[in-house]
């Protein structure tokens, strides 16, 4: 019965969606207020029915109504109540649902906080949104049904893939949606800036803590999902170039692109017809990772059920959206103006250069995950491309970002002056590289690498400093008032920049002094990695709630000091026995991680281990975590709030 | 004081410098970096290359698993049933890793013939075969049926 009700609400907001869709847009140019205005109402409306469809299938999972056959394929009655749950996203037709609701949720909440904006442009938003989700909902009618029945009902399901049942699958994968379909805001107000030919300052003021926040929770999504693969895969990996991650790390790179190319677009007017282009290009790669994973083209951790019909619709919607929205912008970008004019050196040219470089980077990208796809599809052959590649391109790409991120907050817009950038700024650099020094000294081997990764965060968070410093010197007041007055987005963008930093610090150093040992051990045997030593104190039997393990007990010591006991453990699931899962251990602390996970038992009551030292590896995520605080902060800025949107659209400028 | 102009024009050689060093940069890293797949009969052919890494795919040919002394290297063939090729790999294997499945592995040839895996490929689902395998299986399939069938014609 419930069931049904979600199917019926489906249903409902497949109807609504057309209406969502197509009575705002043709209210707007026809001048119709009240057509406009409903679009507002139906917004909200499809977000509510959507929310209780997928409640519809949340419940059935957690109640174990096996009698759907999408509980009964994707959990089991074993499974503690939050997998239940999280299962409700894990199969196909739940994560489409999925995409499906945080669409309508955008939708509804720029119907709700949007209040202030003009009301055609209200209207355009929400239609371009509500045909996005026309097509995404349809597609599930037709051939994704979350819903379906079977007779008679099932007596058990056959489990959520053991891989699956962690923490990472309760959060991963929403906050990840969120962010990737989150690019739909900035994406539906530039198809109706082109449509209305109303590209002014305030468009880009409003569009910008949209575009933030999905970033913000983009970020989140792939750092957590990089940290599950890490301890959850047994290889120790934060990033694996996987096709998948490929797909969600695309559209964050354009993503980032876009949102320094509003910063331009809101402070200075230019740059507008590259911010449409960028904000089409960001959601296009959303879409386009939605397809590659959910089309079974791909075969990974993501993708399990394959449907050759699936794809296909996919790939027409893929298709419609991207051509309309590039034909679009063909035929109407000529009329949005260029802005005003900048210097070769100034803050407009390096948030280009910026822009440019992450396009680069994720054209790089494009190519390695695309190419074997395409090679394969014309039947010329099976190839791949593997991190070699990738780590090849991205470090000489990052690197003149990496530079420049320390100079352009101290960049005048329109034009800036080189030499008194060099004077003031390089005292701050030779701090850093005689800073640097020590640090692959200390690690114990040089690696130029390590070196320049080392200078690039020091320079990054010594010239954010300075920056701060710098903006409070000519204020009164104490020093804390004077940092107290300084805008939010101000620290947002210097704590971004930081965790960029951060980040950087904790993939050289994981890169560079990474240690790892595979080895036979017996009960009593001990192996040494990096100072580390690890005594094997053999194997016993535990029993989880739907699953057998088998634990190990390590203890681990530096310097004959002990420092605790880690237990990796071997599980076999009940409903999948022939599946074995790898849970490794990993004591954390800020200057690295050790890590070991057991392989396999050997004839003579021996294991198989394998053991790892990764130093500062934790600063990666610290690192990702900061950049997303920066975000926040960004986006709680006062100046997007409380009229100030308005006035600035009146002024026509800052 | 350079005019507009020119200045203008510096920005976009400087620009199409820039971005024509990244193009070659990516492209080079990429053609180096191409990893070719290669079925177990190719490779008994002769047709994979000496020195350069590539992946094989096939089923792990029952009963050919075994442990070498030091413990942690493991020798096992790779078979598409029409050829079988011996395959080494040091160190933990993924926990899918079964005779008589499906497997994917990364290496080189070294001077035995012998298939040194840097990496064998993980799978995620017990139900999943690695397509790279299974086409590699069904090729060798139609050319061990058309070998058949051309022997049986010259009889």
């Amino acid at each position: 019965m419930i069931g049904e009700l979600g199917h019926y609400a489906l249903i409902l907001a497949l109807v609504l969606t057309v209406f969502q869709g197509v009575l705002p847009m043709a209210g707007a140019s026809r001048g119709e207020r009240s057509w406009m205005a409903a679009g507002r109402t139906l917004a909200v409306l499809n977000a509510l029915l959507l929310t209780g469809s997928f409640a519809a299938l949340a419940w059935s999972f957690y109640v174990s109504d096996f009698s759907m056959l999408n509980v009964a394929r994707n959990s089991n009655s074993l499974l503690p109540w939050y997998y239940k749950v999280a299962a409700s996203w894990g199969s196909h037709e739940g994560s489409i649902l999925f995409w499906a609701l945080t669409l309508s949720w955008w939708g509804g909440m720029v119907a709700v906080l949007g209040r202030r904006l003009p009301e055609d442009t209200m209207a355009r938003v929400l239609s371009v949104m509500g045909l996005v989700l026309f097509g995404i909902v349809a597609f599930m009618v037709m051939t994704s049904n979350p819903f379906l029945r079977i007779f008679p009902p099932a007596a058990e399901g056959s489990d959520l893939n053991p891989l699956l049942q962690d923490p990472g699958m309760v959060f991963h994968p929403p906050l990840l949606y969120m962010g990737y379909v989150g690019f739909s805001v900035p994406f539906a107000f530039s198809i109706a800036a082109l449509i209305g030919g109303k590209l002014d300052v305030a468009w880009a003021r409003w569009m910008r803590p949209w575009t933030t926040g999905a970033w913000v929770l983009l970020t989140l999504g792939i750092s957590l999902g990089s940290y599950w693969s890490y301890y959850e895969l047994g290889w120790g990996g934060w990033w694996f170039w996987d096709p998948v991650e490929n797909s969600s790390f695309m559209p964050w790179l354009t993503g980032t692109a876009l949102m320094h190319s509003l910063a331009v677009t809101e402070k200075r007017g230019c740059f507008k017809i590259w911010t449409v282009l960028l904000a089409i290009i960001t959601f296009s790669l959303s879409l386009l990772g939605t397809f590659l994973v959910r089309s079974g083209i791909l075969t990974s951790v993501h993708a399990f059920a394959t449907d050759p019909e699936r794809g296909v619709f996919i790939l027409a919607f893929l298709i419609i959206v991207i051509g309309l929205s590039f034909l679009l912008f063909a035929w109407r970008a000529p009329t949005v103006g260029l802005g005003g004019n900048f210097s070769m050196v100034s803050r407009e040219s390096m948030l280009l250069v910026n822009n440019v470089l992450l396009i680069v980077a994720m054209s790089a990208v494009l190519l390695g995950t695309m190419y074997p796809l395409f090679l394969d599809a014309l039947g010329a052959g099976k190839i791949s491309v593997g991190p070699p590649y990738f780590d090849s391109v991205f470090g000489p790409i990052m690197l003149p970002m990496l530079f420049l991120i320390g100079i352009a907050p101290f960049a005048r817009w329109k034009e800036a002056d080189p030499a008194q950038l060099a004077r003031r700024l390089a005292v701050v650099f030779a701090l850093s590289v005689v800073l640097a020094i020590p640090v692959p000294l200390l690690m114990g081997r040089w690696s130029h690498w390590v070196f320049i990764g080392i200078i690039m965060a020091l320079w990054i968070t010594f010239t954010a400093l300075e920056n701060i410093r710098e903006r409070g010197r000519n204020m009164k007041g104490s020093a804390a008032a004077r940092l107290a007055s300084h805008p939010r987005a101000f620290y947002g963008m210097h704590i971004a920049h930081i965790g960029i930093a951060v980040f950087v610090v904790g993939v050289a150093l994981v890169k560079g002094y990474e240690a790892e040992r595979d080895v036979r051990m017996y009960p009593g045997d001990t192996v040494t990695v990096a100072d580390y030593t690890f005594r094997f104190d053999g194997v016993k039997d535990e029993r989880g709630p739907n699953y057998m393990s088998s634990m190990g007990e390590f203890m681990l010591s530096k310097g004959g000091r002990e420092l605790g006991i880690l237990n990796p453990e071997k599980r076999s699931y009940y409903s999948t026995r022939s599946m074995p899962m790898t849970e490794s251990a990993i004591r954390h602390s800020i200057t690295g991680d050790v890590y070991v996970s057991l392989g396999e038992p050997t004839k003579d009551n021996g294991w198989i281990v394998r053991v790892y030292s990764k130093p500062f590896v934790t600063w990666i995520w610290w690192g990702t975590l900061l950049m997303a605080l920066g975000g926040v902060l960004a986006m709680l800025d006062r100046r997007y709030r409380s009229g100030s949107s308005r006035r600035a659209a009146a002024k026509g400028e800052e | 004081m350079a005019s507009a102009g020119t200045k203008r024009l510096a920005l976009i050689v400087a620009a199409a410098a820039v971005l024509g060093a990244g193009i070659y940069l990516v492209l080079s890293a990429f053609n180096e970096n191409l990893v070719f797949f290669y079925s177990p009969l190719q490779v008994e052919r002769g047709e994979a290359p000496q020195g350069r890494t590539f992946r094989m795919g096939g089923m792990v040919e029952e009963g050919s698993v075994k442990r070498l002394e030091d413990g942690v290297t493991v020798s096992f063939k790779i078979t598409d049933t029409g050829a079988s090729i011996p395959t080494q790999y040091k160190g933990v294997l993924p926990d899918l890793f079964k005779e008589g499945k499906g497997v994917v592995a990364q290496g080189k040839l070294d001077a035995n013939g012998v298939f040194v895996a840097k990496e064998v490929l993980a799978k995620h689902d017990e139900n999943y075969m690695p397509p790279e395998a299974e086409a590699a299986v069904k090729q060798a399939h139609k050319e061990m049926a058309a070998k058949k069938l051309s022997g049986g014609e010259k009889k």
